[in-house]
């Protein structure tokens, strides 16, 4: 179990720096002069030279890429070009919408898709089994970009129940996270019932049956406690794949986070600030990854790394 | 007793295949759909997908516009028929060039092994730390939007659940009888590789393509929702989403369709995917 947590962290660094390292080639790959493209061909010649001198565009790119690689270390990722203010500040008061908005996310597809993956497993083939995994196809096929759309419709413009957009109290989240956690819903309802459909064959399920339990104890306590593992796994995994689709699900919804930060960053060209998003979006990523690694060897200690 | 049992599960694995036979029709049939559509598209589309009437802008459903006009005044339902065009354009290029580019570093990565598997895999594990379409996102945010970006940028994105694919199968091929007799009577490792290995990873690859389509068209038309992918006039699903968005309140008709076309065409591919697998016995 310890040589596994470590062997692991030995893999975490490596992707950190190749992640850092593809992040600051990004602004180098841009076809032209960057600074251009950020400023506009009709800037002055004084400001195109302040912004190279300030994002250091005139010195050699070995050089660059130390400086990028240092300063994001000490979590100084340069300043935005039209804020002027540092990016990682900006990024981090972002931060908590976008956490609340993917936790409130999971929150839904948890309570949405594990009720109904174990009844799906449990009355296998019938007709609640075959719509509820047909419900979970549909879930994984509509895009985010025309659910979040027909759901404002539905719920804001017709019934006038729930707000269009921005961020304020409950009324603000149920719809972003309804758009935001159906695929994760969808793909969970579908590992609940195969995996309850593994723990259910399984001989401690049917000696606890033989031991004259109820079906409800040995459904919950003996079959989904064991069936819990795969499942725990997947939502730490998609938890981190939640961070891409906040990218859609904020611009749909006007929502404050880092995902809109983005797409404005994209749209203004301030590419200080695109690369500060990419960079944390990917990290927490990572380490979401990491962490859900490290607990599921915690929880199933027959996990070795190979 | 185990009568019984053995009977029970003769009928599950009877309505498994059939299911899984249903899915495979019903997916097949709506993409064979499709590709009619995108084909026979002029012969089909009433009107010229770019024609525009402003007179008629944002006009609702009615007997000459089957599904409505957009802001400029053009015939929605034309511009559907032809938006498939785009997003199956980009899924067969993508997913033919990723796969390609999977199947080669893949093999390669699983059957030398050593260094070269220990960098390809390092390196597929940075393209994985960026999640969903970011990657795609950050490249088109530099690129520029048009389609041979798009088709380059989820071609970045895509190779790599290609390679690790069928990395993993070479993996446990390799040490398999019949590769180790070929081995030993002195067959070449290209000759290992193209001839024994590969055709024994078709079923899989099959799926995974089969399923990276679905993602494929999905992450087209998010990037063109986003304003990164096919610009405008042309007609792409993800693009008239974007356009539809500013009019939401008013004339939701601009959303409705396009979104319908594209959750129909990834649902078959998925319907397609999932029957293929389950009637292959393919684990992903």
């Amino acid at each position: 179990m310890r040589n596994y947590i470590i062997k692991r962290f030995f893999l975490f660094f490596p992707v950190i720096i190749g992640v850092l390292t593809l992040v600051f080639l990004i602004i180098h790959l841009i076809p032209g002069d960057p600074v251009e493209l950020m400023l506009g061909e009709n800037a002055q010649i004084s400001d195109k030279e302040k912004l190279r001198t300030d994002l250091g565009l005139n010195k050699p790119i070995i050089d660059q890429y130390f400086t990028f690689m240092i300063n994001a270390f000490k979590g100084d990722l340069g300043r935005s070009i039209h804020s002027q203010k540092p990016v990682f500040a900006t990024i981090l008061e972002r931060f908590p919408a976008t956490l609340e908005l993917t936790l409130c996310a999971i929150l839904a597809a948890v309570l949405i898709s594990i009720p109904l993956g174990i009844i799906a497993a449990y009355r296998q083939y019938s007709i609640f089994d075959n719509g509820s995994m047909f419900l979970s196809l549909l879930g994984i096929s509509i895009p985010n970009f025309w659910l979040g759309p027909l759901l404002i419709i539905l719920f804001s413009v017709m019934l006038g129940w729930l707000p269009v957009a921005g961020r304020g109290g409950i009324s603000h989240i149920i719809l972003p996270s309804i758009t935001l956690g159906t695929a994760l819903s969808s793909i969970l309802s579908r590992m609940t019932r195969s995996s309850m459909i593994d723990s259910l064959k399984e001989e401690y399920v049917t000696t606890a049956r033989a031991k004259g339990l109820s079906e409800n104890v040995v459904v919950i306590k003996h079959a989904l406690s064991n069936a819990m593992i795969p499942i725990i796994t997947i939502v730490g995994l998609q938890s981190g794949a939640l961070l891409s689709g906040a990218i859609i699900t904020e611009t749909i919804f006007s929502w404050p986070g880092i995902g809109r930060l983005t797409i404005q960053a994209i749209n203004t060209r301030d590419y200080p600030l695109l690369q500060g998003c990419i960079l944390i979006i990917s990290l927490s990523y990572v380490v979401v990854n990491l962490i859900t690694d490290i607990l599921y060897a915690y929880f199933d200690p027959r996990i070795k790394y190979e | 007793m185990n009568r019984i049992y053995d009977l029970q599960f003769t009928i599950y694995d009877l309505k498994s295949i059939i299911i899984s036979k249903t899915r495979v029709f019903v997916g097949g049939s709506i993409i064979i759909f499709l590709l009619l559509t995108a084909i026979f598209a002029p012969l089909i589309a009433p009107y010229n997908p770019k024609e525009q009437n402003l007179y008629e802008g944002l006009n609702t459903p009615d007997h000459k516009h089957p599904l409505g006009q957009d802001r400029l005044g053009r015939d929605i339902l034309s511009r559907v028929i032809y938006g498939s065009r785009i997003s199956l354009l980009v899924g067969i290029l993508v997913v033919g060039i990723s796969s390609l580019i999977g199947v080669t570093i893949g093999s390669i990565s699983g059957y030398i092994g050593g260094k070269a598997d220990e960098i390809i895999m390092r390196f597929c594990d940075i393209v994985l730390a960026f999640p969903g379409i970011l990657l795609a996102i950050a490249i088109m945010s530099v690129l520029g939007p048009s389609l041979n970006n798009v088709i380059i940028a989820l071609c970045a994105m895509g190779w790599v659940s290609y390679t690790r694919l069928i990395r993993a199968q070479i993996l446990s091929l390799r040490e398999r009888e019949f590769v180790v007799a070929v081995d030993s009577l002195g067959g070449s490792s290209s000759r290992i590789i193209l001839r024994h290995l590969l055709p024994n990873v078709i079923s899989p690859l099959i799926v995974e393509a089969t399923f990276g389509m679905a993602g494929t068209i999905i992450a087209e038309a998010g990037l063109s929702f986003l304003g990164l992918g096919v610009q405008p006039p042309n007609p792409s699903w993800g693009s008239m989403l974007n356009e539809g968005r500013q009019f939401l309140l008013i004339a939701p008709h601009l959303t409705i369709f396009p979104g319908l076309a594209i959750m129909i065409t990834v649902l078959g591919f998925n319907f397609l995917g999932d029957g293929i697998r389950d009637l292959m016995d393919v684990k992903r």
